[in-house]
């Protein structure tokens, strides 16, 4: 019976016997196993040890998150920059277009957040557990809350502001309108940015060593968005709007170049690989693409340079959009690296 | 109630898994599948949601002696891994629902009728002990066996364990025997075996230690665990930089904008 069970022996002619002292040989001679149909993927196989960990399984969890928080990160940034433009539009007595459309921007922005976030938990039903503590020690808390503050502010004053060109002035809107423009003010200006705390100070490599630089990466990112939407729903004549798009998208050209030119271990994922061409096309998109529009938009005639700042707008959102899914990405890859954090002097 | 401690000891640990198992019993876990690591007898691989206590099987460069084998076998070491139970906990720290919270015997415990998995906790961990369940959408992570603790009963891989390499206790006394049993065996020309206990990080001490042979991050133990929250004053002090900015760069744009209409909208 046992003589005419199948034999794993692919050669066919070899005794057991001897198949297994040819795969010693084969390993003794070579340190790796070759042999058609022997060989397990991934030998030779790393050993335990102080330069390769546990077999080199990644110590870190990733992020659990899904494609919400990105793009989270991305709608949370526009409509944080948008509130500060608008509510700054407003006090400083800019166009009336402007300072609405910037404000249905970041009401906008007030509705689709929360969804984005309720959509992202493991158990969304349960979101309101978010708001039964606020602890300054969370960056998640902080932002929470002040998603929360941002949001009511910035709804209110959007719709308060359309009654009153419907309907006319009246004291309570004006009171409704006024305070809602500082708040979606005061808490517009750290949500526009928080989400580069919210992720520096983790655990992930990438990003905690990138900790100084993130918010205000952030920050100009959603800065760059938030100009951007702006000029594509017709703000292209306003100096205001071009200024700040071109001192978003200088910097980060300049974040981008700071990334590229450091030759560090933890950057690895923002330069190599699949994340780091995400990195790289929206830092480019972000950067240097709308940077060279807005600047030939200056020395063009009034109808190219129209036409230059919504290219440069059509980039700057995108690349907005690109380099937020890029620094999400990288978050994972970085927390697949089994060795950066095995090493010292973390901080 | 005393502040407890698990003491892990590899240099007791047969390998047995029995600790495993217990966790998965007494809590009522799922099972981690049926994958093949491809390498060693470790098919686990690491801790997560649906394992609490997770055996190394640690097999390293021959070295004679090491382990008990022979020069030219592979050494083995096994170590039983679990939730450190920091005395400053990323993961409790950051918790935006408060659903983690510290017990009174010191260990981190996950409320699960609380936690609406935002995986938040997932990222602060260093460590990467906890994780999010994506079948039931919450985190889970060792309890501690907070339940068993509250009834005077001992965690159920410290009760189950055969050879007593995992030890539970009071944390002071468990210190005390850690250099006890540290010392007897560089008497017995263990000269490699050491503490593992991070309590010169940010991270403070844990509440589970380890007894391991050789260097800790063969065991995927890091050398300089830091709890996230020592990057908060840079992140913060950024993000006032940069709000500062916006704010001053608007304001800034639209005062020098000549093209104003002045009807105040």
């Amino acid at each position: 019976m046992s003589d005419s069970l199948p034999v794993p022996n692919p050669t066919g002619k070899l005794s057991r016997e001897d198949r297994l002292n040819e795969i010693r040989r084969q390993v003794e001679r070579e340190g790796r196993l070759e042999i058609v149909g022997d060989r397990p993927a991934g030998a030779p196989f790393p050993q335990a040890s102080a330069e390769n960990g546990y077999y080199r399984i990644p110590l870190l969890k990733e992020a659990p998150w899904t494609w919400e928080i990105p793009l989270y990160f991305f709608v949370g940034g526009a409509a944080g920059a948008a509130a500060v433009i608008g509510a700054i539009a407003n006090y400083t007595g800019a166009d009336r277009e402007l300072v609405r459309d910037a404000r249905w921007i970041a009401a906008a922005g007030s509705v689709i957040s929360p969804a984005l976030l309720v959509s992202d938990l493991g158990r969304p039903e349960r979101f309101l557990a978010m708001l039964r503590v606020f602890k300054p020690q969370s960056p998640m808390s902080v932002g929470v809350w002040t998603l929360v503050g941002f949001s009511t502010g910035a709804i209110a004053t959007a719709f308060a502001g359309h009654l009153r060109d419907r309907y006319g002035p009246s004291l309570p809107l004006r009171v409704i309108e006024n305070a809602g423009q500082a708040a979606s003010l005061a808490f517009g200006l750290p949500f526009s940015n928080y989400t580069g705390v919210l992720i520096g100070a983790t655990a992930v490599p990438v990003w905690n060593r990138n900790v100084e630089n993130l918010p205000i990466h952030f920050g100009a990112s959603g800065l760059g968005a938030a100009v951007g939407i702006l000029e594509l729903l017709g703000h292209r004549k306003s100096r205001a709007l071009q200024a700040l798009g071109l001192g978003a998208a200088i910097f980060e050209t300049l974040e981008g170049a700071r990334i590229e030119s450091r030759d560090r271990a933890y950057l690895d994922p923002l330069k190599r690989g699949a994340s780091g061409w995400i990195t790289r096309t929206g830092g480019v998109l972000a950067g240097p693409i709308p940077t060279f529009l807005r600047v030939a938009s200056l020395f063009a005639s009034n109808k190219r340079s129209q036409h230059f700042r919504k290219w440069a707008s059509w980039s700057a959102v995108v690349g907005s959009l690109v380099t937020r899914i890029a620094w999400v990405y990288a978050g994972r890859v970085s927390a697949r690296d089994w060795k950066l954090p095995l090493e010292r002097n973390l901080v | 109630m005393s502040v407890t401690a698990f003491l892990t000891d590899s240099t007791l640990c047969i390998g047995c898994k029995a600790c495993e198992v217990a966790c998965k019993e007494w809590n009522g876990i799922d099972d981690d599948g049926l994958h093949w690591s491809g390498f060693s007898y470790d098919n686990t691989g690491a801790v997560g949601a649906s394992t609490w206590r997770h055996v190394k099987f640690v097999e390293q460069a021959p070295v004679p002696g090491f382990g008990g084998n022979a020069g030219e076998q592979t050494s083995w070491t096994f170590s039983s891994d679990v939730c450190k139970h920091c005395e400053e906990a990323g993961c409790l720290e950051v918790c935006p629902t408060g659903s983690i919270v510290r017990t009174e015997f010191g260990g981190v415990f996950i409320q699960p009728d609380i936690c609406n998995g935002c995986g938040y906790c997932v990222t602060s961990c260093p460590f990467g002990v906890v994780e999010r369940n994506p079948k039931d959408g919450r985190a889970f992570k060792c309890t501690f066996c907070y339940d068993r603790q509250k009834a005077g009963l001992q965690p159920a891989c410290a009760k189950v364990c055969p050879t007593e390499s995992i030890k539970f206790g009071e944390i002071e006394e468990l210190r005390a025997e850690a250099n006890h049993r540290l010392e007897e065996l560089h008497r017995r020309g263990i000269d490699d075996a050491n503490v593992y206990d991070p309590r010169d990080t940010s991270v403070g001490g844990t509440h589970a230690m380890f007894i391991v042979r050789g260097d800790p991050r063969s065991y995927n133990l890091p050398p300089a665990p830091e709890v996230p929250t020592v990057y908060q004053r840079k992140a913060w002090t950024s993000s006032a930089f940069a709000a500062a900015l916006l704010l001053c760069g608007t304001l800034a744009a639209f005062i020098s904008d000549g093209n104003r209409d002045h009807a105040k909208y």
